[in-house]
């Protein structure tokens, strides 16, 4: 198992030293903090609104998960708001980068 | 730490001109030579080349296009500050002493790779720098109750300082009309907010002491450097309404030179987008928190092109690997008193901030005369 491999199917897993009890992002085999092999588990799909803007109609959004993880998302529903809750409705590999979906809650 | 010297230079036009790399590289090269009579091939120890271009080689290829037979030779890249990261390479082997002269030439094309860093994957489909710079805007903004009308007033300074700047790709003056009213890119991004890509060439050739005076009666000396890379990742930043990585150098290159922000009295900041001159303005100290668009208001309003002197990223146009080579030939003209018409008066301190992929690197270099 690794991000990407998980990611092609559309699941967002996480990976973590479980000797450093850390997160390690962006996703890295090894820990960098100590190097010892990251383990995997299932993310949180669950994250919040630290800032959004617009491009053309679409709203794009930078988005904390876990307290750690900062992605930029597409946003499928909703309308953004700092502090707004949202789901990650969708994820995966698109012209070899990856993509984040999300709903605003 | 023995002092090193800027010796001589050469700078080519900016445009957006279809052009080998090596020719562009060879172009300012040339011109170094041509403003440098004493200057020999045999002299140079170093040719150190600064570019995101994907061609390779570039740095025998410049050696051998411009007959100089270097011991060290190699090429240079880190995104947008790479510039400044030749010059300080080309330091530290005159400072260590494995070379006494250096050439370091940067170069750009229109269309260079550069722009996009694709390993950043947490920015998702929005890899284009707009969008960084869309979310700095967005969070300069609203922490600090700065209106995209206060930030447009950065490219109508900038594009008219670049009038007095042959080299410059502007060729025209704009109104905060025109700023506003250009092609929305994004809620918070106008195209006249945004540094263009171009093709353009810059070189240096920097001495140690006692050989800098062989080229030039006038040397400009590198006192303070101060180099910081927080991460590569632009989520990675802890803050998008500042630039920790440009404080942290700034600091670091201030405690080198042994002097403070107060000394300077002309610098090129980095201003790739409106909200980047306003940010490194705070970070660099030369403003307070939140003061960065005051700072820039007083200068336009009474004339004052101590910031940005050649029209910044903005005015000038952003050859990315020559930007940072170009912003230390203004300030190294300053110091000189040879700007012509956009000379700063009395200049003897001046700073150089150069910074890459959403400042998550950052390089400033303080100059003397």
């Amino acid at each position: 198992m690794n991000f990407e491999s998980e990611l092609k199917k559309g699941n967002f897993i996480i990976g973590e030293c479980i000797h450093c009890k850390k997160i390690i992002w962006p996703p890295s085999e090894f820990c960098n903090q100590c190097f010892k092999e990251v383990s995997w588990r299932k993310g949180s799909y669950d994250g919040m609104i630290i800032e959004f803007s617009k491009h053309n109609n679409d709203y794009f959004c930078l988005i904390e998960i876990e307290n750690t993880i900062k992605i930029m998302c597409n946003v499928s529903s909703g309308i953004p708001d700092i502090g707004k809750h949202v789901k990650i409705e969708k994820c995966g590999i698109k012209d070899d980068g990856y993509y984040f979906e999300i709903a605003v809650k | 730490m023995p002092k090193v010297g800027i010796a001589a230079y050469g700078i080519t036009k900016f445009s957006r001109d279809d052009m080998k790399i090596e020719s562009v590289l060879l172009k300012s090269t040339k011109k170094l030579f041509d403003n440098s009579p004493n200057l020999s091939r045999n002299d140079i120890d170093a040719v150190l080349v600064s570019t995101n271009n994907n061609s390779k080689y570039l740095s025998a290829i410049l050696a051998e296009m411009s007959g100089i037979e270097p011991r060290i030779a190699h090429s240079i890249e880190s995104l947008c500050n790479s510039g400044t990261n030749a010059i300080v390479s080309g330091y530290s082997y005159i400072a260590s002493g494995l070379a006494d002269i250096v050439l370091v030439s940067g170069a750009e094309r229109y269309d260079s790779p550069g722009q996009i860093l694709e390993w950043d994957n947490s920015r998702g489909e929005f890899k284009h720098p707009i969008f960084w710079a869309s979310i700095f805007t967005k969070a300069y903004k609203r922490e600090f109750s700065i209106t995209d009308e206060d930030l447009a007033l950065v490219p109508v300074k900038n594009h008219k300082q670049a009038q007095n700047n042959p080299n410059a790709l502007s060729e025209k003056t704009y109104s905060l009309e025109d700023v506003i009213n250009s092609k929305k890119l994004t809620d918070e991004l106008r195209l006249l907010d945004c540094s263009r890509p171009c093709t353009g060439g810059a070189s240096i050739l920097l001495a140690s002491e006692n050989t800098c005076k062989k080229f030039t009666d006038n040397p400009v000396w590198i006192t303070g450097i101060g180099q910081k890379t927080t991460s590569a990742g632009f989520t990675k930043n802890m803050t998008f309404s500042s630039m920790e990585s440009t404080q942290i150098a700034a600091s670091n290159a201030f405690k080198m030179s042994k002097h403070s922000v107060n000394d300077i009295d002309v610098a090129e900041v980095h201003d790739a987008f409106s909200v980047c001159e306003p940010m490194a303005l705070e970070s660099l100290g030369f403003a307070d928190k939140g003061k960065g668009m005051s700072m820039v208001k007083e200068l336009y309003t009474t004339n004052n092109s101590k910031i940005n002197p050649r029209g910044g990223l903005i005015g000038a146009g952003h050859p990315l690997g020559a930007t940072g080579i170009a912003q230390t030939i203004e300030i190294m003209k300053q110091l000189q008193s040879c700007a012509n018409k956009r000379q700063v008066d009395n200049a003897k301190m001046g700073l150089i901030h150069n910074m890459s992929a959403a400042a998550t690197s950052s390089t400033v270099l303080v100059l003397e005369k």
